[in-house]
């Protein structure tokens, strides 16, 4: 069994990124923003006698008359209209305690969730007490979120969303994950991915026929094919080596990165050398893209 | 001990310094990334890791739970090869238990905990070398993994201790002048207001000279705040760069590189071995090229 070590070395920095701006306004917490009163104050702001303060490290944003400091790594702060992955952490009386990576566990009310076969009616005892039979501590669901009272409120109300069978979870920062129309993918090289906005990441294999899926309560639990789990190893590898080049996330770049790891061997990704390289050449295709 | 002067004639003190002189600061924010916010400090020999989680839901009883604000939970530990002779602290004893507590009273001061009612936050400190001003330190490196995590906070919060030797306050005190049985106060300080978080001393002092000693440490702490804020910056200006790489769990670990901690020995070792002086000096006196730091002594920085 051959076996890798490597020494300590200084780490060098990088050449800087191109086309990224720099000239933020950046502030520490007790930073003096402005002493103007005009300007409402927003997130990562606080008022302290008559001046503006930043209460986070972050750059400056102001919108109109709206100036909030934006901070570098949160937790996921939720907004309507999300997609998030979560994990269940408890059953309670009519609801679900879903993690998802923010500052409360959010909220899965009974009454949001679809049943099985995609039947609408009111919800019953009997329901309440089934429903450690629909999901459990330490499943992963697929959720929309709505939020709420501090605590995200997160529904399943098409068949899209459910609980989630085979795959990997990545886990990322939030900020990293690129706001899109769509969140579910079909790559084609063969896997399908679900980029949460809370910075979970769902890999799976495609599912063959895209069937009236049943709201996903049906685990499908037959074995997956050696080449369907190469391949998702290796987004996943991909998907981490991106992270840790602070990329941002979304199908065109994963795909690029994806294609751009194959001359080498999966595991092979995750080594510095082999990782800049990769998401070097990422960063080439996509800007070729874009310009 | 007879016999050993802590501040001589010329005015310098065992380790060289001046009276007012902090020791050298090195910092580094993000080194895990597993945890919402990390940071190490050394300041001289005295080395502290801190890792903070949160605010994230309350773990354990719902009970404990606030409803307008965040609890804030700190521990500290000590770890056993810390001091010169090893000695096995079990976790909840007192010394602990009271650093935890003045760490959770500090930081209640600073983190603006009134936008996450109901959650929790954890700080956690880790002190891997002690020599002296451990409060200190444990303070500063919480404050870097804390603005690393995102929490908001009014202000940074740099802490030092003070002493008060043959009539002259001694800022930033060593394990070889806290052992001499002298005064000695520890001070949490939001430097941008000046109002203090913290204020400790537990020796006698004459009131007279507390003014001065009060002062010197209020000095050091805004010296430290000047470090923290370009440690900050620093880290910052690397991210939006694009150029760090993250160890952390989940992810294999495929750099060991990437703990900075037998980096600066690494420079100059030719990439080979960590040196293996014991115990560490502080500097390696057989330097060609001087190490990537990003913290300096404060001294003149009046």
């Amino acid at each position: 069994m051959a076996m890798e070590m490597r020494l300590p070395v200084a780490r060098k920095p990088l050449s800087e990124r191109l086309g990224r701006d720099t000239k933020k306004h950046l502030v520490v917490p007790g930073d003096t923003i402005t002493t103007d009163t005009g300007f409402m104050r927003g997130h990562g702001t606080y008022m302290g006698e008559e001046k503006l303060i930043a209460s986070v490290a972050g750059s400056v944003e102001r919108v109109n008359k709206l100036i909030c400091v934006k901070a570098l790594k949160t937790r996921y702060i939720g907004e309507v209209g999300d997609i998030v992955v979560g994990r269940i952490t408890e059953v309670q009386q009519k609801r679900w305690k879903v993690e998802t990576n923010s500052r409360l566990d959010s909220v899965l009310l009974l009454s949001s969730m679809n049943l099985p076969g995609g039947e609408l009616r009111r919800r019953s005892a009997e329901d309440e007490l089934a429903m450690r039979g629909f999901l459990q501590e330490g499943d992963l669901i697929s959720v929309q979120a709505v939020f709420s009272d501090g605590a995200v409120s997160l529904h399943t109300r098409s068949l899209k969303y459910g609980k989630l069978g085979q795959g990997v979870l990545v886990q990322v920062s939030p900020s990293l994950v690129k706001r899109q129309k769509t969140h579910f993918h079909d790559l084609p090289c063969g896997a399908s991915v679900i980029l949460g906005n809370n910075g979970f990441i769902w890999i799976y294999p495609t599912p063959e026929h895209k069937e009236e899926e049943a709201g996903g309560f049906i685990a499908n639990l037959e074995p997956v094919s050696l080449a369907d789990r190469e391949v998702i190893s290796r987004l996943r590898n991909c998907i981490i080596s991106l992270v840790t080049q602070r990329m941002m996330l979304y199908d065109t770049s994963i795909l690029y990165c994806y294609e751009a790891s194959l001359p080498h061997q999966i595991k092979d990704i995750l080594k510095p050398e082999i990782m800049e390289e990769i998401v070097m050449e990422t960063r080439q295709r996509l800007l070729e893209q874009e310009g | 001990m007879a016999g050993l002067e802590l501040l001589s004639d010329q005015g310098y003190r065992v380790d060289g310094r001046r009276a007012g002189e902090l020791r050298k600061i090195q910092a580094r924010m993000g080194v895990f990334a597993q945890a919402d916010g990390s940071a190490y400090i050394e300041q001289g020999n005295t080395k502290a890791l801190a890792v903070v989680y949160g605010p994230h839901e309350i773990r354990g009883s719902r009970a404990r739970a606030l409803p307008d604000r965040a609890l804030v939970n700190c521990q500290y530990s000590s770890a056993t090869f810390s001091t010169g002779e090893r000695k096995r602290r079990p976790h909840g004893d007192r010394k602990s238990c009271e650093m935890g507590l003045q760490l959770r009273q500090t930081f209640e001061a600073a983190i603006l905990t009134q936008l996450h009612p109901r959650s929790q936050i954890d700080i956690y400190v880790q002190v891997l070398q002690a020599d002296g001003g451990t409060y200190a330190a444990c303070v500063n490196a919480a404050t870097l993994a804390v603005l690393d995590a995102g929490i908001p906070m009014r202000d940074f919060v740099c802490a030092c201790s003070a002493g008060f030797v043959d009539g002259t306050a001694l800022a930033d005190l060593s394990h070889v002048e806290e052992a001499a049985g002298g005064p000695q106060l520890a001070l949490a300080l939001l430097p941008a207001s000046g109002q203090i978080a913290l204020l400790e001393m537990d020796a006698r002092l004459h009131e007279d000279h507390l003014e001065r000693v009060l002062e010197a440490a209020a000095q050091a702490a805004r010296d430290v705040h000047t470090l923290l804020d370009r440690v900050v910056r620093q880290h910052r200006a690397e991210l939006r760069g694009g150029h760090r790489l993250v160890l952390g769990a989940g992810f294999p670990a495929a750099d060991p590189a990437h703990l900075h901690v037998g980096e600066r020995h690494g420079l100059h070792h030719g990439g080979g071995a960590v040196c293996g002086r014991r115990p560490c000096p502080g500097f390696c006196p057989g330097l060609r090229r001087p190490p990537q730091e990003v913290g300096g002594s404060a001294s003149g920085l009046a």
